[in-house]
């Protein structure tokens, strides 16, 4: 059903669970390393793990200091208050990428409860969204199917397990029902996941990158008829990996529970698989309320008190909310508000910072992360996040402002850096893109040209300044685009008066 | 020497070891020997550590090198199989773990080893420490070396034959609800369940996560504080582990043995735990026991535990509850058994392996806590139990503002027969009804032997202090131990059968 007929008959009713995978340096519940900490990203599987890890008989969970702290400024960051004492439990379920059969997780007592998020819509609308609690958990590992087509349990013919991502630390984020969203239902899941993201960056917690599962978001929609008091059935989807399918998988299932509760069908509730090749989502798990996970404290884990200094202590290190944030930055950039919003909606804040704080001037970070990175990530349909490093883009911009490279000679270097040639300065190298300096090779390439043009050379000495441009074409096509075009017209105009 | 040297006290052994006299070797090749002569029929160890010999001969190098050692260096230990060992299987007495090599050592083994004590092997058990006879073991029940015809109790019926058979002069046990001091009872040893929170759980294969407690099993209550000073204090990797100094419970052993009295050491018997399904003889050699305490100037009153009436009943549910989660990771995808056909998901592969891997007691007990967790009986049950728990620590408080310490027989009745109480399970749960509220409020407490039962066999005393106050019961613990071998001629053991004909002289020692 087309989206605005869906909203004029139905009143959706959003819900989001939010991951955030912490980059400790060990897990939640073990010294083993953390592969979402940086230093251990590329691990093979498996090599990351320790009896905790992969629940050998005997292990013990110990928690995590740095863990709580970072769950505390999240918490605190979400406007939550911070439990004088809270707990552990057990969720107790058998599958083989939960290495001890039960998940430690939180559940009557999480250490964070009653916050709220402010964001801000595209038109300057601010929207406040409530949030029920934020829960410290421990990861599972990960499950790759073999054979079938699909890539899906279903179907396949084995799988293999990864326990390096079993106990990652990660931070839980429930909002409360969400209600008069309307039109802007889809906007508001995308905004709302982009400000978890920025609060999370700019806590430091997380590298927050989607791509890689750092933040992860569970989208619930419902929808109730027009006048109606009750909630409808909700659905849970999954696997929404970017912001843009955030949006996207709202608006999608709006629309599909729209056609169903208009022919007169019920919604199942179950969870949906986000699918990013066709735009849409297909069942997965049936869930429902029912469903036992036999919870109980976790007699390992003795209840966690955080100290009020502590919570002080940490609450007066938070960085200023995204809002205030953005305001700032907007101010000591000085963009105007057209290059600003261009910036906010295609979700590139963070990365313009990250470039300026890696040590370009604002308007170069804008310029390559609006201009060509966003041009590159929409033909290939990616995040521009996922094609390149804010301090690659400052390492590139560097390189032209030192003049070793020319504006076509960067985007062919950004280009080996998208490629995963290495760091600008290594494809600079590697491709021999670097400008020629060489003033010798210069001059005689100059003389060259103006000999074979001699038509051209009398009209430069005639004062025809502008017929300059044949003779400096000729040059940089002998260079191979590798000199700096300003340079080689300097020359053409002395060696012409010569 | 060698003949003999197996009799020796833990702390005797030590000394001979220090001196000199006996070298690790020779104290380890002598307990190897009475193991091959007599393990056939005690059935004490499920494996023998094949390296322990060249362990002792690196201590004695050590030794003669003039390294400072610690005081029990090169003396022989027997360790439950539910301690993770490397280099030695690790079963927990199940199937399912069956030949499983841990790669890392529970805390308490490898403190063991720092202190220089070679390993002897591992020890018997119920499955999964599931029992109070040994015969829930996966690999054949163990017998009990006073009467080969009777359990030597359990779950750790393994540790105290073996130190009861003078295969061990020290083992270590583990205790959930009596595991350690039921055993000790019916084998004349002495064993202690540390206050919870003294020794370090890691490493220890998971019963009941709230009430497991790992201890010393030894044939004198100066051995169990020798042993308790090596293997308890904090632990970072465990978090339920106290963060405190303890004092040293060999000193306060070694003052308790030499007072020679107990004037100003106020005894509570408990009521509930002195009639009601205690048998005769148990309560006769308990009468005696109070009337020598006294005559040696205790203060005897009577102090009542009214909750204890509920004790069995909310430990047969947090029990179940913690141990069908801790099971749950015996699944065959990382370690352990496999059962497996081709063509089997995974989920067919795991209810396979744990249908062949697990007994029948492990398998009723993961289906009660998994029933007493399910979502609308858990107030019922678990959480119920849990709040008579709390009525039970609260009657613990009570009675300890009367009492410094608190005394009951261990178990209430001498070893029964193998295959007894085998088809009825409630019997076998109700035989830990002493043990289990110690557990339940996780205050430390010791059995230790106090006479022979009409049948010959032995009758244990239970000594149970307040929180934290381990030291008072080697303290009370080493007193009376020494007044009962001054009545007797020697400790409870040394009248042990010999097993073989070769040693009958040896119970005169």
């Amino acid at each position: 059903m087309d989206f605005d007929e869906a909203l004029e008959r139905f009143e959706p009713v959003l819900g989001f669970e939010v991951h955030v995978e912490l980059g400790t340096r060990t897990k939640m519940f073990s010294a083993a390393p953390n592969p979402a900490h940086p230093d251990f990203h590329d691990a093979e599987p498996n090599t990351l793990v320790d009896p905790l890890s992969l629940g050998l008989p005997g292990s013990l969970p110990v928690v995590n200091a740095e863990a709580v702290r970072y769950s505390i400024s999240l918490g605190l960051a979400l406007g939550c208050e911070i439990a004088q004492s809270c707990r552990f439990a057990r969720k107790n379920y058998f599958y083989p990428d939960t290495p001890k059969n039960y998940q430690i997780s939180q559940y009557d007592e999480p250490i964070a409860f009653e916050g709220a998020v402010e964001i801000e819509l595209a038109d300057g609308r601010q929207v406040s969204i409530p949030i029920e609690r934020a829960h410290m958990e421990e990861d599972a590992g990960k499950l790759t199917h073999v054979g079938g087509s699909t890539g899906r349990i279903q179907g396949a013919e084995y799988s293999l397990v990864d326990y390096n991502r079993a106990g990652v630390p990660l931070v839980e984020i429930v909002t409360k029902p969400i209600f008069g969203a309307e039109h802007d239902a889809p906007e508001i899941a995308k905004r709302y996941v982009a400000a978890i993201r920025d609060i999370v960056l700019s806590l430091g917690i997380s590298e927050a990158r989607m791509e890689r599962g750092n933040l992860r978001c569970d989208a619930n929609v419902s929808l109730r008829p027009r006048g109606q008091e009750a909630l409808g059935t909700r659905t849970e989807t999954k696997n929404v990996n970017s912001l843009r399918s955030v949006e996207r998988a709202v608006r999608y299932e709006i629309q599909r529970q729209a056609a169903i509760l208009a022919a007169g069908g019920t919604i199942v509730q179950e969870t949906r698989h986000w699918h990013e090749d066709t735009g849409a989502t297909s069942p997965g798990r049936p869930k429902s309320d029912a469903d036992d996970y036999r919870y109980f404290p976790e007699p390992d884990l003795l209840p966690l008190a955080p100290s009020r200094e502590l919570v002080e202590e940490l609450r007066s290190q938070l960085p200023e909310q995204p809002v205030a944030h953005r305001r700032r930055l907007k101010a000591e950039w000085g963009f105007t508000d057209l290059e600003f919003q261009d910036v906010v909606n295609g979700d590139m804040l963070h990365l313009v910072e990250a470039t300026v704080v890696a040590g370009a001037t604002p308007q170069a970070a804008r310029k390559w992360w609006t201009g060509e990175i966003a041009r590159l990530a929409n033909e290939q349909g990616v995040e521009a996040s996922s094609l390149v490093e804010p301090e690659h883009v400052a390492q590139l911009q560097a390189l032209v402002d030192e003049g070793a490279l020319t504006d076509r000679l960067a985007r062919q270097v950004l280009e080996g850096v998208i490629a995963g040639e290495g760091a600008p300065a290594e494809v600079v190298e590697a491709r021999g893109l670097k400008v020629v300096t060489d003033e010798s090779a210069l001059v005689a390439a100059v003389d060259e040209a103006l000999a074979s043009q001699p038509d051209v050379l009398q009209k430069i000495r005639d004062g025809k300044v502008q017929a300059a441009g044949a003779v400096i074409g000729a040059v940089m096509k002998a260079m191979r685009g590798q000199a700096d075009a300003a340079r080689v017209r300097e020359i053409v105009l002395q060696r012409a008066m010569d | 020497m060698t003949a003999d040297i197996t009799r020796l006290a833990g702390h005797e052994l030590a000394a001979l070891l220090v001196s000199g006299e006996v070298s690790s070797v020779e104290a380890t090749q002598a307990h190897l020997d009475r193991i091959a002569e007599v393990d056939g029929d005690v059935h004490a160890f499920l494996h023998v550590n094949e390296a322990a010999l060249e362990q002792a001969r690196a201590i004695d190098e050590r030794r003669a090198a003039g390294e400072e050692l610690h005081e029990l260096a090169g003396a022989p230990v027997a360790i439950k199989d539910v301690l993770c060992t490397v280099g030695m299987p690790s079963t927990a007495g199940s199937r399912i773990l069956e030949g499983w090599i841990p790669p890392y050592d529970a805390t308490v083994v490898a403190r063991l080893k720092q202190a220089g004590l070679v390993a002897l092997g591992k020890t018997n058990m119920d499955e999964f420490a599931m029992g109070s006879s040994t015969e829930h073991s996966a690999y054949g029940p163990t017998r009990n070396p006073w009467d080969l015809e009777r359990i030597p109790g359990g779950s750790g019926g393994g540790s105290a034959a073996a130190v009861a058979a003078f295969e061990a002069p020290f083992a270590l046990g583990s205790d959930t609800g009596g595991s350690i001091r039921q055993p000790a009872a019916v084998t004349g040893t002495v064993g202690m369940k540390p206050t919870y929170g003294g020794v370090s759980r890691y490493g220890a294969i998971a019963l009941a996560s709230s009430l497991d407690q790992v201890g010393p099993v030894t044939r004198t209550v100066l051995d169990s504080a020798l042993i308790h000073d090596v293997i308890g204090g904090h632990d970072p990797l465990d978090s339920t582990s106290l963060e405190r100094e303890w004092p040293s419970f060999a000193a306060a052993a070694r003052e308790g043995a030499s007072r020679g009295d107990l004037a100003g050491l106020r005894v509570g018997v408990v009521k509930e735990l002195d009639s009601e399904g205690i048998a005769a003889d148990v309560q006769a050699r308990f009468q005696e026991t109070v009337r020598v305490l006294t005559d040696a100037g205790a203060e005897v009153v009577e102090v009542s535990c009214p909750s204890f009436a509920y004790s069995v009943a909310a430990y047969y549910l947090i029990l179940p509850a913690e141990a069908s989660s801790n099971l749950a990771r015996f699944d065959s995808v990382r370690f352990g058994l496999r059962v497996e056909q081709a063509g089997q998901t995974v989920e067919d592969v795991m209810a396979a392996t744990r249908e062949a891997g697990f007994g029948a007691e492990v398998k009723r007990r993961i289906i009660l806590g998994t029933y007493a967790l399910s979502a609308g009986y858990y107030d019922a049950y678990y959480g119920s139990a849990q709040k008579v728990r709390t009525l039970i620590q609260r009657d613990f408080d009570a009675a300890f503002e009367q009492a410094d310490i608190l005394i009951s027989p261990a178990a209430p009745t001498t070893a029964f027969k193998l295959g007894e109480k085998l088809d009825d399970p409630l019997a076998m749960y109700v035989n830990d009804i002493t043990t289990i509220p110690a557990n339940l409020a996780g205050i430390p407490g010791m059995g230790l032997p106090m006479g022979l039962g009409d049948d010959g066999l032995p009758v244990g005393l239970q000594l149970l202090a307040p929180m934290f106050e381990d030291e008072r019961l080697y303290r009370a613990g080493a007193a009376i131990e020494a007044l009962l071998a001054e009545r007797w001629g020697g400790i409870l053991t040394t009248k042990a059968p010999a097993l073989t004909g070769r040693e009958q002289d040896g119970a005169g020692r």
